[in-house]
């Protein structure tokens, strides 16, 4: 039906020069003083000169295209989350004023002059390091995907909230600079019996989380710039922890400080927070992964269908394991499934960009998505995860989401049983 | 004396060559400064389950009352019991194989280290590191009476935090079992799988969604 080979091939026809609509302006109706054969508005004056946003921001007409959060989740913005607009990007890359924000005690303010970073514990030398200092070392240039633990951890009972952005948006994808851990470890020696890492924010939460050696030693990185700029304030300016395809959480902001030890330290984050409680009461703990992931970014309960006809379904897949190898896609609640095409480039632990396209004629659609890393690992339903662990978990829920399309090509989060 | 000027000189010389062959060979870069024990002492606040890093204090719930009222009960209730969003601290006990697990210092941290060491860091919101070592050995001690895991009278101090016994130390499972689900092949069912398409919830209906 949806997905027949007649349509397909109609559909890749038309690409390109089909004009798609991903969102409701500001203006829904043109104006036909501004269309053909008449002169539109802005053409006859000039425009604003260069000196008027030296730093530039976004057409006025994509206000919308903001970071939001839920109030009630939390009980001061100070310690909360807001949601990456997933929605409404395209390609792999999260401009760097919509990545995802989550504190536990506000934004630090740091002057890059006044920064250090302490390496000391189960080293030959305990050092500091400046910025400048870090800024010397070899660099590396990595994409990676950075998503909270709780990333739909709303959604572990039933479907909760009505939109793509708040039940997968707290993950982002950015291009990050830094030094290698293992460079910057060169400097300082490790003593034989350091097995631990204790990474330790300079916020007024500091924020400290456990780290396995040879997770550092493989490819954690000190970062200093995303997306080709200094860190924003709010990802940890002016140094971050990078931890790829782990949680969100152990990636330490405004870092201050790397202990080594012989043990874990067993901080607030790693034992009252991000453990998984199963139905026995006992609960998982150093569950670090995120395991393979996808969701349909358009249609979504923000993005409804606008016309009938054709439609390029266009989502985001991501392995904390790896490659995404393969997404597929279902019009009919899963039970058929057609694979995506997915779009370089592709790159380990960071987002992929997958679009299908599919015909509409007004018909109910019951839209998931299901990515598969190079591990095998096949996105999992929330009954499967529910089965084994239970309805209790806030974390780690990687399962695939059903986007219900009403015949009027309105859009909602829903569950199936 | 002029034998053991020699001996000193050789020694100093020793010295030197071992220090500069160490700053050669094994500082690859030759980035950054030796850290003093005084700059490391004062950033290294971490305490362990072992009581490895506990400063030097001590305090009793008895003495915690009121500390814990004045610094911590506006958001956290004078017994513990959270106001607003705000986290309860106490009481859960036996819940957490329910339907509503209630996951407290009491019932659900395994380590009161790990309480000393957040309270220290991160306590009182908006205004971290400002407690002593003391008054936070006291209002450890007094979270850890309200959930019957010391008397009021008890002395806790660097000495012995390491050997609290917690009531869910032994609650936590490693290590990570996942992949736990079905299929990690590669190879999914692709047409007519035997999957359930009704539905049973929308988020709508919940209504819980921020408008804007």
């Amino acid at each position: 039906m949806k997905f027949s080979r007649r349509n397909l091939i109609k559909s890749f026809a038309a690409l390109g020069s089909v004009g798609f609509s991903t969102r409701v302006l500001a203006q829904d109706k043109p104006n036909p003083n501004n269309l053909p054969p008449n002169l539109p508005e802005w053409t006859p004056d000039l425009g604003v000169g260069v000196d008027e946003n030296p730093y530039g921001s976004p057409s006025e007409f994509e206000s919308d295209v903001i970071r939001r959060n839920v109030p009630w989740l939390t009980a001061s913005p100070q310690s909360s989350v807001n949601f990456t607009p997933l929605q409404d990007l395209e390609g792999i890359v999260t401009p760097n004023g919509l990545c995802f924000e989550r504190h536990h005690g506000g934004v630090a303010e740091i002057n890059p002059t006044d920064y250090r970073l302490m390496i000391n514990g189960l080293v030959d030398r305990e050092m500091i390091f400046s910025l400048d200092d870090l800024k010397r070392f070899p660099q590396v240039n990595k994409f990676y995907f950075l998503e909270c633990a709780a990333n739909g951890g709303m959604e572990w009972k039933g479907a909760q909230l009505n939109g793509c952005q708040y039940t997968f948006g707290m993950v982002h994808n950015v291009q990050y600079t830094g030094v290698k851990l293992s460079d910057l470890l060169r400097e300082t020696g490790l003593k034989p019996k350091a097995k631990w890492v204790l990474a330790e924010g300079s916020d007024t939460s500091g924020m400290t989380r456990s780290i396995p050696i040879e997770k550092i030693l493989d490819d954690c990185l000190i970062a200093w710039a995303m997306n080709g700029e200094a860190l924003r304030p709010e990802q940890g300016y002016p140094a971050r922890l990078v931890v790829p395809g782990w949680e969100g959480n152990m990636w330490v902001k405004w870092i201050r400080r790397l202990e080594f030890g012989d043990k874990p330290y067993m901080t607030r984050e790693e034992t009252s927070k991000y453990t998984d409680l199963l139905t026995d009461g006992k609960a998982r703990m150093f569950t670090w992964v995120m395991e393979a992931k996808s969701v349909v970014t358009s249609p979504s309960p923000e993005k409804p269908i606008l016309h009938k006809g054709v439609q390029q379904l266009r989502g985001l897949a991501w392995s904390g394991k790896g490659k995404i190898k393969r997404v597929d896609v279902s019009l009919d609640g899963g039970k058929n499934w057609r694979t995506a095409q997915l779009h370089a480039p592709i790159m380990s632990k960071s987002l992929v960009r997958f679009t299908i396209p599919f015909e509409w004629s007004g018909e109910e659609l019951l839209i998931q998505s299901r990515a598969i890393d190079d591990t095998g690992y096949v996105q999992p339903n929330i009954h499967e995860l529910q089965k084994i662990r239970g309805k209790n978990s806030i974390y780690h829920n990687n399962s695939i989401a059903t986007w219900l399309v009403s015949k009027s090509g309105k859009v909602d989060n829903v569950r199936l049983g | 004396m002029y034998v053991w000027v020699k001996i000193v000189s050789a020694l100093m010389l020793t010295i030197l060559i071992s220090t500069f062959s160490l700053e050669a060979s094994d500082r690859a870069f030759n980035l950054g400064s030796i850290a003093t024990s005084q700059q490391v002492k004062g950033w290294d606040i971490d305490v362990r389950p072992d009581g490895v890093g506990a400063p030097i204090g001590s305090g009793t719930a008895f003495d915690g009352e009121e500390v814990f009222a004045e610094q911590c009960a506006s958001c956290h209730g004078d017994f513990g019991e959270g106001v607003d969003r705000w986290p309860e601290l106490v009481g859960g006990d036996g819940t957490l194989n329910t339907h509503d697990p209630l996951k407290t210092t009491g019932s659900y941290w395994p380590y009161a280290s790990t309480i000393f060491d957040y309270i220290y860091r991160a306590m009182p919101f908006g205004a971290s590191q400002s407690l002593s070592y003391d008054e936070t050995y006291q209002i450890v001690a007094y979270l850890l009476y309200m959930n019957d895991i010391i008397e009021d009278d008890f002395v806790l101090s660097d000495q012995n935090i390491g050997l609290i016994k917690m009531p869910n130390q032994d609650g936590f499972l490693l290590p990570d079992p996942r992949p736990d689900v079905s299929n990690i092949n590669g190879n999914p069912c692709m047409e007519n799988c035997n999957v359930p398409v009704k539905i049973i919830g929308k988020a709508k209906d919940i209504d819980v969604t921020p408008e804007d």
